[in-house]
Order: C-alpha cells, then structure tokens, then sequence
C-alpha cells in the first residue's frame, strides 16, 4: 500500500496556538472549558471552551489586519499558516490540494448586525473556499467538507483517499468551528450540555461541553516534505450510517462497529490505543463502549480529549487526530480528563492517568448527527 | 471498469421527473410542490412530514431514483454509498432556527429543526428509509461540480469501497431548490440505455430542460 504522512500539523484552542502548546497545557491537566455567563450567547449560564477574541486578534495581527476577517476565518488562517511553516509543501502547488471541514462556518453572520459588515455571502461555506483560494493563492479551489461531527476525520480519510489515488502528492486539512448562540441553543434545546466541565465515559457524566477550536494535518506522499522526516502513516479509513436515527446514536453501535470493521479488516495489526469521540453524553459513550467491545477491543487503553478543550464539532476529527498523532511520536497515552469511575456498560479500558507506552497504531473514531460514522488508523512508518 | 449512470431524477421548477415517472405542478409554491408531488406517487412515510425541506427534497429525489431499480435486492446495505453537494449547505433551516433565538422575549430553538441545520442530516433520513449504510459525505460547491463528484465516487468504485453509489446536486435556499441525482452502478443492470459516468454526461443531464 502506498504510504501517505503526517507531515505536520496544529492546533488552535485555548489552550495554546500549536500541537506542542496544547500538550503542554494538557499534560498539567489544564483544560480549556470553564463556565460563561453572556446573555449575548445564551440566558443560562453554560460550560464551553471558547477562544478569547483578543488573544486570536493578537495573534492574527502578526500576519495580517484582524478587521478584515470573520472569527471563523481568522482561526483557519491562524492554524493553517503554523502548520506550513513546519513542512516544506508548496501550498499554492497543483499537486496540492486543501480541504476544509466544518459544521457551520460564519454561522454566527446571521446574526443581524454582524451580516451587515460583512455581507449575505460570507456565510457560504463556498465563499470561505473562495477566500481561502485567494488569501493562499491557491492552484485548486479548496474542498469542503460539511458532515457533522464526522467532517475532520472524514477529510482525513478523503485526504488519504485523493494522495493515494496518485490525484494529489499533498494535502492540507483544516477543521474549524466557532461556538456561538446559535450552536449553544441548539444543543441546549437538546438538553444535551453538561452542568459542569464534561466527564467522558465517567459514571457522572451528564452531557458535552462544546468547544472552539481549529486543527491542521498536512498529508503527504513524501515523507521529506516535513522539516524532521516524519513517522506516523495514515492508514485506511471509512464512514459508515447507522441507518437508525437522525438525532440519536445507534443502541447497538452498529454503524461504529462497521466502520472500525472495515479498518480492521484492511489493516491486519494489533489496535494499541484508541481515541474515542468520547462526548460524555450518556448515549454516545455507552454506544463506543459497546461497539468497541464487539470489534474485540475492549482492553485496548482508550482516552477522549474532550475534557480538555469539549466538543469541538467539525474541528475535532482534526485537532484530535493531530493529538493522536502527538501520542504516537511521543509514545505517550494521555488520560481522560474529567473521567473517573466508569460509566458505561461494556467495561472498557478508559485511560486514567498519563502513561508512557510504545505505541505502533491508533485508531480515531468519530460520530455524529445524521447517524454518521468514521474510523481510520495512523500508524508509525 | 467503466461504470455506467444507471438512472437519474431531477426536481425543479416545480417538475419531478426520473425515468418514466413524471409530475408538474406549476400552481404552487416550491416546498408545496414536494409535498404534493410525495403524496402524487403515492409514498407512504409518515417522516416525511417531519423532515425539513432539504431532507424532503433528498428524500423525494432518491425515492423516484430507485422507484423502479433494484439496489435493494443487488447490493448490500454497506455497498451503497451517498455523496451529495450544494452550495447553501442548510442554510434554509439554519434561518428559522436563528428566528427562533433573535429575540429574547421569543426565545423557542427546537431540537427539532436544530438537528436540521446539518446538510448531512437528509444523507441520515435516506439511509435510514432504505437502510444503507455504506459511505456518505457532504460538500459544498458554489456550483455543480461533474468534476469532483466524477473523481470521488469513481475513486470509491474504484477502490471497491462501494458497489454502487447515489450522487448529485440537492440545493435548497429561500428563493429556489434544484435537485439532480444520479444512480452510478458498475453497469447497467435494468435498462438498454448505457451512458456512461463521466463528467460531460453528468453536466449534460444537469443541464436538460434547465
């Protein structure tokens, strides 16, 4: 099988402007997510991870003017330019190709007063395409990817699929999401947001905090077009529909085992660590647990990143996998912030504390609205 | 292999047509014309009353595609991949959902449209009415593109990720909607008349009648 690379990536929340920023934090147990209280977003005091507007404009003003760009658009930029500078890939190329992923883009321009400065426009996600081709000077217009909560490693898993095929030698994914009332009311509508910072796979737990953030993974054929040859493959990857409901996960995970079903079947290897979507919503986590335990995976060291920086939407199939990726290269299994005692039926084997571990693989999975799916497997070269 | 459009419907200019099925109906708005022309082929889905414009769109689209095809009987329900595009994502129900939190004062979001205001949701109520579950994605194009939607699902075939697979154009905005699905299937299976998948024949069906 041709091997494609992890050449290089980011993440942008708040807990730092790069990989190494964020593990750090992550690595004291920080996490991003703390309770606001802003009618401008929500009646009722929440629990989120949000970006702080001033430290974003700082950082955006090193590169360009911040006024001239949308919150949503300034976090992209903000993540794609770090990742470049730590690989050699020709962006504007026409071997290379960009992908974004996201859930709502500008969603929060509908909001009356904030249309006005930018125009009706800005908020098709064909236009943040559009933009990015020129800001970038781009050879391809960008791909967009708009899938739910599966969008980030879903345009991993297109990435690899493209490179693979010989239709492109590199490609830059991004995920990004903002958090703002319209997201905020809508889960809340659902009743599905957390009292306090979310407990993945925690017999406590009581729902998901969301999360800004945006992440970068440059892939390619080459292994030398990162700056320190890289070592971590991208394997095989699918998605898959539970064909059970819209709103709701499957009770018996059967579009989940599909997916890591396929993986499994493609890649022949030993699974040493998994990273789960891990919501800490009460169905999405007994639904992992369940098909983890029917895929045979039930003792694999499992984790979820959201207690560090929540439910990043469609940001977090990125920002995750460039975690996972982090892990990897480190040999390093980072713990399940907010999880303490098992909670779901299938006893899995959730990761408490942080543990060095030769690590050869892991797979990321990912499930969202829409009944949607996705698995895939990094591995070391 | 060559791989072969096996059926197509478009839905538009309040006109639904795919094979030998056709209804016009020119004396109602747009989303009424969906609703009348779902009960003029006589399907009987109570969800669809539920489903957003979108969805019923998609929906209606893909029920009059296999109306008269038997995917159900020569694939497996993991062979059969969705890969649909627009270019205004949901953005028509993103705006009832952010009328129903404008105001304060009428402060009433619903689960039941939020869950709406993702594009790949209408992907969900497809696979769940004929119970696929292969591949599925979402993108966004500012028009229709022949051209990716050529290399990725030929890509899938190709890679035997999937047997056959339902693809096209569903756009709805508050002025207009436009939906052209296509049936690529390996070959053609129930009809004599082979045309092939590739990007000029996909544009050139798009094109009919517009």
């Amino acid at each position: 099988m041709k091997e494609i690379f992890a050449i290089a990536d980011n993440i942008v929340t708040p807990l730092g402007f790069s990989t190494q920023e964020n593990a750090a934090n992550m690595l004291k147990n920080i996490t991003g997510i703390r309770q606001w209280n802003d009618v401008q977003i929500a009646p009722e005091p929440f629990y989120a991870s949000l970006i702080d507007d001033e430290t974003l404009n700082q950082k955006f003003a090193s590169f360009d003017d911040p006024a001239r760009f949308t919150r949503f658009e300034k976090m992209i930029i903000c993540s794609v330019k770090d990742a470049l500078s730590n690989s050699n890939v020709d962006f504007t190329n026409k071997k290379t190709l960009f992908i974004l992923s996201t859930t709502k883009g500008n969603i929060d321009l509908l909001e009356k007063n904030k249309m006005t400065v930018f125009g009706n426009e800005r908020t098709s996600l064909w236009h943040t395409a559009r933009l990015m081709k020129e800001y970038f000077s781009l050879y391809h217009m960008p791909l967009v990817v708009s899938n739910a909560c599966i969008s980030g490693l879903l345009a991993i898993i297109i990435g690899a699929r493209l490179i693979r095929n010989g239709l492109f030698e590199n490609v830059v994914i991004n995920g990004s999401d903002i958090i703002t009332e319209f997201v905020i009311s809508g889960f809340n509508s659902f009743k599905s947001l957390s009292t306090g910072p979310c407990r993945p796979f925690d017999k406590t737990r009581d729902g998901l905090s969301l999360g800004e953030g945006s992440g970068t993974i440059i892939l390619s054929s080459n292994r030398n077009r990162s700056a320190v040859p890289s070592s971590v493959c991208i394997g095989e990857g699918f998605s898959t529909n539970d064909a059970n409901h819209i709103s709701g996960p499957s009770r018996t995970g059967e579009g989940l085992f599909l997916a890591i079903s396929k993986v499994l079947n493609a890649h022949a290897a030993r699974i040493s660590y998994i990273s789960a979507h891990g919501t800490a919503t009460l169905y999405n986590d007994e639904m992992e647990s369940i098909a983890f335990t029917r895929a045979g995976l039930q003792n694999v060291p499992v984790n979820s990143f959201k207690g560090y920086w929540g439910h990043t939407l469609g940001a977090a199939g990125v920002i995750e996998s460039a975690m996972a990726i982090y892990s990897l290269k480190n040999n390093l299994l980072l713990n399940t912030l907010g999880f303490n005692e098992t909670g779901v039926s299938n006893p899995i084997s959730v990761i408490s504390k942080a543990t060095p571990c030769k690590l050869e693989n892991c797979l990321k999975v990912a499930s969202g609205f829409g009944g949607c799916n996705a698995a895939l497997l990094f591995y070391k070269a | 292999m060559p791989y072969t459009i096996t059926n197509f419907c478009i839905i538009r200019n309040n006109k639904a047509q795919a094979g030998s099925l056709s209804y016009s109906d020119t004396s109602v708005a747009g989303h009424e014309f969906l609703i009348k022309a779902y009960q003029h082929f006589g399907i009987s889905y109570p969800k669809f009353y539920k489903m957003d414009n979108l969805s019923r769109l998609g929906f209606l689209s893909v029920e009059l595609l296999l109306k008269n095809h038997p995917v159900h009987q020569l694939y497996k329900p993991e062979d059969v991949g969705i890969i649909l595009s627009n270019a205004s994502s949901s953005l028509s129900t993103d705006i009832i959902h952010q009328r129903s939190i404008s105001n304060r004062s009428e402060y009433f979001p619903s689960p039941s449209v939020f869950v709406y205001t993702l594009p790949n949701v209408m992907i969900g109520e497809i696979c769940i009415r004929h119970k696929f579950s292969g591949e599925g994605c979402f993108f966004i194009h500012e028009r229709f593109n022949a051209a990716f939607l050529h290399q990725y699902v030929k890509l899938l075939l190709d890679n035997r990720i999937i047997q056959c697979s339902i693809t096209g154009w569903v756009e709805m905005n508050e002025q207009n909607y436009e939906s052209v699905v296509y049936l690529i299937e390996k070959q053609s299976q129930t009809n004599n008349q082979i045309v092939n998948f590739e990007p000029g024949e996909l544009n050139k069906i798009y094109l009919k009648d517009s």
